[in-house]
């Protein structure tokens, strides 16, 4: 099993750290895990996006240009990688900042209102853990218990009186999935 | 010869233990060697020249490990600071010095000098200022005079386009890291005293781990000055020293 | 087993220096590594293991501060990104000449100039010829895995103590900042005092009767001609004694991918790709740039149809493979410049122009 996703979004979006409790959870699963952001000014605001890999297998290079899944949160995301998914592949797209929805047939296309979410949860924060119970549904990369574990890896000390919140967050990511 | 002469209750001068028995490099008449002497008394007066380490700069006095008899390390050009920030960092407990030449100290290493003082470094500094580029042959450097010549000031220092002297022990005073600064000359056998109690008071509260001190040595260079010893002497006692008033800049105390 | 840790090249960086045992490191931000000293400032190493950190001025103070300390026999460290390495060349010239180990890191950027904060490898020239003034080498590790980052700061540290040479470690911002599972070896303490090495270093003169010192200065050339010498023969020596590369799928192979660092690891997955086309793909990665892997490269190349370098940069590494190679293959390059990376498809869809077509 290799899993080569890129989350990409606003700066802000948490991108960086959905990218980062995957890879975490992968490792907690003994799998081999990358994550590469991207990295510099442009996450000030603007756009960010992190590739992570996880595999059974050594990973040979970080650096992919095409994805089994992408999983865009604004317009200009989805509009730069929407045609680099490969065939059969899966894009999880975030409704509330897209405009222009995906065209392609030849993928598994999956809206999701993670924002919404979100809100309904009270706590904006939690907006990642929405996207990444989406994102797992439909790609089975680790188990839900790997994802804890890497959640509290990825998370602080101090903010793991959190992690039931953002378990929640996770399962009502899953319900996207149909 | 008179060898019942040779005794040493006759003795009147002799080389401290910490000076090498070879011929310095220096030309005759160069504060240089006075400064050498008088640092090397005063590290084998204190008993320390085990536990002390040197750093010698890019100048005339590159050579300074060839005299000292303490461990030393020889510095790119302006750099002496920041070998003595490293030395000083790694080995808390040693006595830790730099010697360094007016252009090194103060041009082209400025900023690792207001650094180290800045950060409170214990490390003393020896500071030669002798209004000039000696190893080179004479340019002009930060201290050079207003008016004084020099081959890359042949018609004197001109302030309106080469700036004016960089007084930088003064400016050093404002940093709350510097525990002492002070400035003393060779010309005289009273100077020379004043220097050995000053450099010993250096070491003493590096020790005591009080901050930086500096102590600055304005001297001659009578190569360069194309002078005699005699009249180079002469010329830091009537130009240099009223630009550059001997006494303490900054004590402990007002630290 | 060590511990495994999910971590930041940079950071793994950092954790590796203080668990070699470093007595200091000195260094400057700089992206795309300011997370060294970052991390080392959070982990507050002086409570760890008593090793000192310091953020100098400038590079040119923390290479020299690094020079200081390194002379006093410490083991000692420093990590820039490309401007910042150029700022330090004089020191590290200094440290070559006067024989101080040390270990620096390039975490490349790209450049010319003030250039781009994105990953490069365009650094390869200044690494691996000097850099600095003056005949004098380095040894080049180029990692390409955040496993790497860490296993070379030891190994680093282990070259340049036995040949009292600095060594650098040629790694680049995508190396950097991306994050890997990585295994970290336990604690080394850090040398006592008493272990210092007395025959020439400054650690003051203690019961030693003539001081040591340490200078690159020496006016005769006579002299310094002698020095040069003596610094030839100890890198014919780790010429001899030091390549490491690594090779996969020689056997049979008709072409050859090469590349170092980053760059290498997609080479590899280029490389897979052309194997299941049908192409007979073998790769090799230097692992030290300096001392150059010459043999393997001279072996391959009377019986592979030609060798296809791929680097970030401009093609530097290509020179030296063709040295190696003496013009008995055909040795072709491709690279991206400026901070950005090629990925494996392009690689092989320019293999494939330049030798399939
Ligand atoms: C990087 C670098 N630039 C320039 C020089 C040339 N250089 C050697 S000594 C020197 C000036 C030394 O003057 P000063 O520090 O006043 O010491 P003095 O010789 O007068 O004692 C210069 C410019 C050098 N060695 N290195
Ligand atoms: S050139 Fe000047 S400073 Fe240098 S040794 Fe001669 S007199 Fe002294």
């Amino acid at each position: 099993m290799t899993e080569e996703v890129i989350f990409a979004g606003f700066g802000g979006q948490g991108v960086l750290s959905m990218g980062q409790i995957l890879a975490y959870a992968g490792m907690m699963e003994g799998k081999e895990v990358c994550w590469m952001p991207s990295y510099g000014p442009e996450m000030r605001g603007g756009t960010a996006n992190c590739n992570v890999i996880v595999s059974d297998e050594p990973i040979v290079s970080p650096i992919i240009s095409t994805y089994d899944t992408v999983v865009a949160l604004n317009q200009p995301s989805l509009d730069k990688f929407e045609s680099r998914i490969k065939p059969g592949g899966t894009l999880i797209y975030e409704t509330s900042t897209v405009t222009n929805p995906p065209t392609r047939t030849d993928i598994k296309v999956i809206p999701i209102s993670a924002n919404e979410t979100a809100l309904e949860l009270g706590n904006q924060k939690v907006f990642n853990m929405v996207v990444l119970g989406a994102f797992l549904a439909e790609r089975k990369t680790i188990s839900d218990e790997g994802l804890e574990k890497g959640l509290k890896q990825a998370l602080p000390e101090r903010h793991h009186k959190l992690i039931p919140l953002n378990m929640t967050a996770f399962a009502k990511g899953k319900e996207f999935v149909k | 010869m008179n060898e019942h002469i040779i005794k040493d209750e006759n003795l009147v001068y002799k080389k401290p233990s910490t000076l090498l028995d070879v011929p310095m490099h220096y030309c005759p008449g160069c504060g240089h060697g006075t400064v050498h002497k008088v640092l090397m008394e005063v590290i084998e007066e204190m008993g320390i020249a085990s536990e002390t380490i040197g750093v010698a700069p890019v100048g005339c006095s590159v050579f300074a490990y060839n005299y000292m008899n303490v461990d030393m390390q020889q510095a790119p050009h302006g750099r002496a600071c920041a070998f003595g920030t490293g030395i000083k960092r790694v080995m808390p407990d040693r006595y830790v010095f730099t010697y360094q030449g007016d252009g090194d100290l103060a041009a082209i290493g400025t900023g690792e000098t207001i650094h180290a003082a800045s950060r409170g470094e214990n490390i003393l500094t020896i500071f030669i200022n002798n209004g000039i580029y000696g190893m080179t042959s004479g340019q002009m450097a930060p201290t050079t005079l207003p008016g004084m010549k020099s081959t890359t000031s042949p018609r004197g220092r001109d302030v309106e386009t080469m700036g004016y002297p960089l007084v930088i022990t003064n400016l050093l005073a404002q940093l709350p890291g510097v525990a002492y600064l002070t400035r003393h000359s060779v010309h005289k056998v009273a100077n020379v005293r004043r220097l050995k109690k000053a450099i010993m008071k250096g070491f003493e509260y590096q020790k005591q781990g009080l901050g930086y001190c500096l102590i600055e040595v304005v001297t001659n260079c009578p190569s360069n000055m194309k002078m005699s010893a005699l009249a180079a002497n002469e010329f830091v006692e009537q130009h240099m020293l009223p630009y550059y008033p001997l006494g303490d800049i900054k004590t402990p105390e007002e630290k | 087993m060590g511990e495994i840790r999910l971590m930041k090249g940079n950071e793994a960086l950092a954790e590796a220096m203080i668990r070699v045992g470093c007595d200091a490191y000195f260094g400057y931000p700089i992206t795309p590594q300011s997370e060294v000293l970052e991390y080392l400032s959070e982990q507050d190493p002086m409570s760890r293991t008593g090793m000192v950190i310091l953020q100098a001025e400038s590079e040119v103070a923390a290479i020299n501060m690094v020079h200081g300390a390194a002379g006093c026999g410490k083991r000692v460290i420093t990590t820039s990104s490309s401007p910042g390495i150029s700022l330090m060349q004089e020191g590290i010239s200094y440290m070559a000449a006067a024989e101080i180990p040390c270990v620096i890191a390039n975490v490349i950027r790209g450049g010319p100039g003030l250039g781009t904060i994105q990953p490069s490898q365009s650094d390869y020239f200044q690494a691996v010829k000097g850099g600095g003034h003056g005949d004098y080498k380095l040894i080049v590790l180029a990692p390409s895995t955040v496993q790497e980052m860490v296993n070379h700061v030891k190994q680093g540290f282990e070259l340049a103590e036995k040949y009292r040479t600095p060594v650098m470690l040629l790694a680049d911002g995508a190396i950097g900042q991306m994050m890997e599972k990585v295994e970290l070896f336990p604690q080394i303490p850090r040398k006592k005092d008493s272990e210092l090495p007395q025959e020439w270093a400054t650690t003051g003169r203690g019961d030693r009767k003539l001081r040591n010192f340490i200078t690159s200065l020496n006016i005769q050339p006579e002299k310094m001609e002698e020095i040069n010498l003596h610094l030839q023969e100890k890198y014919r020596t780790i010429e001899a004694n030091e390549v490491q590369y690594e090779a996969n799928n020689l056997e049979g192979a008709e072409y050859i991918f090469t590349g170092f660092g980053m760059g290498a690891r997609i080479c590899n997955k280029a490389a897979e790709l052309g194997r299941a086309k049908g192409y007979k793909i073998g790769v090799i990665r230097p692992i030290t740039l300096y001392p150059f892997p010459v043999a393997i490269y001279n072996d391959v190349a009377s019986k592979v149809k030609g060798i296809f370098d791929v680097e970030m940069n401009a093609g530097q590494m290509v020179e030296d493979v063709k040295l190696a190679v003496s013009g008995k293959t055909r040795v072709e390059f491709y690279g991206r410049m400026g901070g950005m990376i090629p990925s494996p498809e392009e690689i092989l869809e320019n293999f494939e122009k330049i030798f399939i077509k």
